[in-house]
């Protein structure tokens, strides 16, 4: 029987562990490794780094990732597939080039995927008609044209495709969809016909079991935390892939981990909407057809699964400036905790008048009584010993969400007794609201580029 | 009887834009009817009460033994303007595991909780 092919995840997001991508590539044979680094608050914030400097505005965590791995990756002649490239593919693709000029590697080739920064096209697509309206409200685009920060569609897995088969070992895109890091590697293995719309939809699923790092083989797995050994050397999840689509899902042996049917739908069912259609540029997945057998030994196979044609319209992510936030916080204690919480909070309102700051929104959160589950969660039955208050705040303008921050530190002297430090900055600043805003565009607007570079 | 749902099912939420997200799982394959006849959309949407502010959907996949949830409007404008502490809603999972369903005699369920 000919050898799956064997593709391995290693970040799941732009702030996942640099070392995963090393544990992979030596803790047995693989042919891919994928790494995803976008999330949809990862580009904006990207978007303002490259403002501020034009080298900048990608996830430079790949970098430091690949600096010990990149020897290995080399002699192994693994693959390597992200989009670490954010909003400034180039610049990392370059970086990338570099740092094997660095360790001295020639003739290495990095692929690079351009073409989803449609920022500057915003204007004539307008002009053709196309309304870029909110696809979650409805809402119109005219709103925030001016606070538009920046634009970016959803690309494919064909453009990966294509710079695998030009001999890329190491490719880089910018906003492509998370699942097709595996699929595009699995289009340049198998071939799979354009129409194949099961063995696509196989490959976005593998892709979706993998584009979350640990989340794959027993991290934050919520079904039996407990049994999940060795978390501190938690192996990333591999999808062992035929060229009919099927595929096992698994990890190094030498790792920890766990891979069960459990852990998986934990998985599959991650960040989605109606399972009957999972919308993708390749093929339109339908996730109530996928099939799970336990193997046994961390290994489960995943069949079954069927898949309808692709859109006809890319899915756009838009970031605009959205106002201004800010949050202070006062760890209160025994006896009346609660009390003099909520005392606090209307102290603050009443701070905020007399100093005259227009706020918008306002949210209060007791954490340790009701912080992260708010009216869900069940009143106290006992005294607390301890309530951290948390007040946090929305404004227009930048000056007062800015002097809000001020207003806690007197508290202390000023306040009511029994205040604690607070775990925030005792003058907490205030930060901009980058916002979100998904739209779709016809699929001829979207030209993706591709490239190979070469140290 | 009665039992709470954290001993019939695990959860893992996630987030959308200003949607939520909540995969409900069986923990054993005869406690999915269960989930489906106890666990619906309205009981979800009265559950998170104000802290939801459209409509919830729920979506079936027998195949894995799962329920989908999806809650519109419950992450106070998005991951990136929200002021709550779970900006997410990674931890709605577990809150909507504290649900009380009922269920027949005869299952045997574990007590986790």
């Amino acid at each position: 029987m000919p050898q799956p092919f064997r593709i391995a995840g290693a970040s799941g997001f732009w702030g996942d562990r640099n070392d995963a991508l090393l544990d992979q590539v030596r803790g047995g044979p693989i042919d891919v490794v994928m790494l995803d680094y976008l999330a949809e608050v990862t580009m904006s914030i990207l978007r303002m780094k490259m403002m501020r400097n034009p080298n900048q505005g990608y996830a430079g965590d790949f970098l430091k990732a690949l600096d010990p791995a990149l020897h290995d990756i080399v002699e192994r002649r693994v693959k390597v597939v992200t989009n670490a490239g954010g909003m400034n593919p180039r610049a990392c693709a370059q970086a990338v080039v570099e740092l094997a000029r660095k360790k001295g590697i020639p003739g290495l080739r990095v692929g690079l995927v351009t073409g989803d920064d449609i920022l500057g096209q915003l204007d004539t697509l307008a002009a053709r008609g196309i309304a870029l309206e909110n696809l979650d409200t409805g809402g119109a685009f005219s709103t925030i044209r001016e606070r538009v920060l920046s634009a970016n569609a959803y690309l494919g897995s064909e453009p990966i495709a294509e710079a695998l088969r030009a001999g890329a070992q190491i490719v880089v895109t910018g906003r492509c969809t998370d699942s097709a890091l595996a699929l595009g590697p699995l289009l340049a293995r198998y071939d799979w016909a354009p129409h194949d719309w099961n063995r696509r939809a196989a490959g976005i699923v593998a892709g979706h079991l993998l584009e979350c790092g640990g989340q794959g083989s027993g991290g934050n797995f919520a079904g039996g935390w407990e049994q999940v050994p060795d978390l501190a050397n938690l192996g990333y999840p591999i999808a062992e892939v035929e060229e009919s689509g099927e595929f096992v899902v698994t990890k190094h042996s030498g790792l920890g981990g766990l891979v069960t049917p459990p852990v998986l739908k934990e998985q599959l069912l991650y960040e989605i909407g109606d399972p009957r259609a999972y919308v993708t540029p390749d093929v339109v997945a339908d996730f109530t057809s996928i099939r799970l057998e336990d193997l046994g030994a961390n290994r489960v196979r995943v069949f079954g699964i069927r898949g309808e044609p692709a859109p006809e319209q890319l899915k756009v992510s838009v970031s605009y400036q959205d106002g201004w936030r800010n949050a202070v916080a006062l760890t209160f204690v025994w006896p009346h905790a609660l009390d003099r919480a909520r005392a606090t909070e209307r102290l603050l309102r009443a701070r905020c008048e007399k100093r005259g700051l227009d706020i918008d929104e306002v949210h209060v959160d007791l954490i340790g009584v009701s912080g992260a589950h708010g009216p869900l969660a069940p009143a106290p039955r006992e005294e607390p010993n301890e309530v951290l208050f948390r007040m946090a705040i929305r404004t227009r303008d930048r000056e007062s969400a800015k002097r809000f921050g001020e207003e806690i530190a007197p508290l202390v002297l000023s306040g009511v007794p029994g205040a604690a430090s607070g775990l925030l900055s005792g003058r907490p600043e205030e930060s901009v609201i980058v916002n979100y805003w998904p739209t779709l565009v016809p699929r001829d607007s979207v030209l993706a580029s591709v490239e190979v570079l070469e140290s | 009887m009665r039992t709470v749902l954290y001993n019939l099912a695990h959860a893992r939420a996630g987030d959308k834009g200003d949607r939520c997200n909540i995969g409900l799982i069986a923990r054993r394959p005869e406690f999915y009817p269960v989930l489906v006849r106890e666990v619906t959309a309205d009981r979800v949407k009265h559950l998170f009460g104000e802290w939801c502010k459209g409509p919830v959907e729920r979506f079936e996949l027998p195949n894995l033994e799962a329920l989908n949830f999806v809650l519109h409007g419950a992450l106070d404008g998005g991951a990136l303007a929200s002021l709550r502490l779970d900006t997410q809603g990674k931890t709605y999972g577990f809150a909507l595991l504290r649900l009380e369903v009922e269920i027949p005699e005869a299952l045997r369920v574990e007590t986790l909780i």
